[in-house]
């Protein structure tokens, strides 16, 4: 197999905007990221693009708009990590030698409040049983009785995440919120407060991928895994409706980044950056504990102790992460991808992490679906 | 529903011995086309649970409602769940709760909609 390098990255801006098409999004995020390529879109030998609410074939008419000429073009959907399985999808055809520079796009437009999913049938709706933010309050609890997470821990994962999304001019949140006011927020599902929890929102995210480093850019996407959840957890990411008491396997997350460390020849201590899912509060410590920063069960402690701050390795979203950024569920698992190239770059500007060389991007979400890549200089 | 009260439809798969809900054909924890029909419940005990403040996409019935996992009595299963009691101060850790079915909304025609729930029971 070949490497894989990164030759250019590019975003739209997270939030909303009810003036821009979901097409436009994506645009603007493809133009970008082949001018940082130095490229033309003519020089696109194939396009992967992850989407959840666009409809038939939104990376299609992306391209359309752009003048490609034949190139095939792939719609992927695997929830939160749609874009992360286009990237996968995107870096194997460069690394098999089918085809030199390859496109991967991501973009979304959510509609507002609750995130509605097709994946709940209408009777489950309709039973109560399709509330997103609950199955997340209920691994909040779990995670809070197994272990010595608190509260408060809770709403100082929202405070730090805040205070790194003041520097990120792509988030949707850039103002700096205190620990009373995440915990005075209207709680959502106890325990968790709005403020604990992501916002569902607008975005696309693009990268160029290419067999070969180009003068300007040579950021190696080293590993990307995907991987689903295993039978039996009720509190998986594949939200059942049922569970085995003593059956608690691998998460999705586990068994990518398991993937992803073996196939990048590295370990968790060897990172210096990471983009995680933290979807909500909880998220962000169970996702910590699943890629390996800290041990299981251990995710509390290594939180208080300043774990994913500067100057500690590895620093811990320093995007403001989705807690700032929002989700536009299609687009932030490229997104962080793309946050990433910028570390090891050294061109992320107030959010960089002195002297990265190697970045850990992840995703978790519906499906179940995990991604996880690595990148290095 | 039974004249003895509310059950879960479960599922019970004769290859792998394990049962699920709702009930399907193919066992959900090995794959075998094997599962029969049992009923389940009534007596479950609470294990984790929260409540939802904002009505979510499709439902149309009261809020805010408890949500929660419960561990059947009967069955060696954990079950997601909507719950009667929606102040979570007032559930505890292995509470004994009792299936009920109880009314949602009223549909578009007339008709009422149930949908099932557990609900602390009188006695532990």
């Amino acid at each position: 197999m070949r490497p894989v390098y990164i030759l250019g990255v590019g975003l739209h801006p997270f939030g909303r905007f009810p003036e821009r098409s979901l097409t436009a999004l994506g645009v603007a995020a493809t133009r970008a990221a082949l001018a940082d390529a130095g490229m033309t879109v003519q020089q696109l030998e194939a396009a992967f693009c992850g989407c959840v609410y666009g409809g038939v074939a939104a990376g299609h008419k992306v391209l359309t708009a752009l003048a490609s000429r034949g190139i095939p073009i792939v719609n992927i959907e695997a929830g939160c990590a749609s874009s992360g399985a286009a990237l996968a999808l995107a870096a194997h055809q460069v690394a098999s030698g089918r085809h030199d520079v390859t496109l991967v796009l991501g973009l979304e437009k959510m509609p507002r409040g609750m995130i509605r999913s097709t994946f709940f049938d209408p009777w489950r709706e309709e039973a109560g049983l399709a509330a997103t933010p609950a199955y997340f309050a209920l691994r909040a609890q779990r995670l809070m009785r197994e272990s010595d997470v608190r509260l408060e821990d809770l709403a100082e994962v929202s405070v730090r995440a805040h205070a790194h999304g003041v520097h990120n001019p792509w988030a949707m949140y850039r103002k700096a919120v205190t620990r009373t006011e995440v915990l005075a927020s209207p709680e959502v599902c106890p325990p968790l407060r709005l403020l604990m929890l992501c916002a569902p929102n607008e975005g696309a995210a693009a990268v160029v991928l290419a067999a070969r480093p180009s003068r300007q850019h040579s950021v190696r996407l080293s590993a990307v895994a995907l991987r689903s959840h295993q039978p039996g957890a009720v509190l998986g990411e594949h939200t059942p409706l049922c569970g085995l008491p003593e059956e608690d396997p691998p998460s999705p997350t586990t068994l990518a980044a398991e993937a992803a460390f073996r196939e990048a020849g590295c370990e968790p201590d060897d990172l210096d950056v990471v983009e995680l899912q933290d979807t909500d509060s909880a998220r962000h410590i169970l996702s910590a504990e699943e890629l390996g920063l800290c041990r299981r069960g251990g995710g509390g402690a290594w939180f208080r102790a300043g774990g994913g701050t500067v100057p500690g390795r590895p620093v811990v979203n320093p995007s403001g992460g989705l807690l700032s950024k929002g989700e536009p569920l299609g687009a932030s698992a490229l997104a962080q991808v793309v946050e990433c190239t910028w570390q090891l770059r050294g061109s992320a500007g107030p959010r960089q992490v002195p002297g990265a060389r190697l970045a850990l991007a992840h995703t978790v979400g519906r499906g179940a679906n995990a991604c996880v890549a690595i990148l290095q200089t | 529903m039974s004249e003895d009260g509310a059950r879960l439809t479960i599922g019970r798969c004769s290859t792998c011995l394990r049962a699920h809900f709702p009930f399907a054909a193919d066992c959900p924890w090995c794959g075998a086309e094997a599962c029969a029909a049992d009923r389940g419940g009534p007596w479950a005990r609470l294990w984790l649970w929260t409540a939802v403040t904002s009505r979510p996409p499709g439902y149309r019935g009261p809020v805010p409602y408890g949500f929660g996992v419960v561990e059947l009595e009967d069955a060696p299963l954990r079950v997601v769940t909507r719950l009667t009691e929606a102040d979570p101060a007032k559930l505890y850790e292995g509470q004994r709760l009792q299936l009920v079915l109880d009314e949602l909304f009223t549909d578009d025609d007339g008709t009422a909609i149930a949908g099932w729930a557990f609900t602390p029971a009188a006695v532990d």
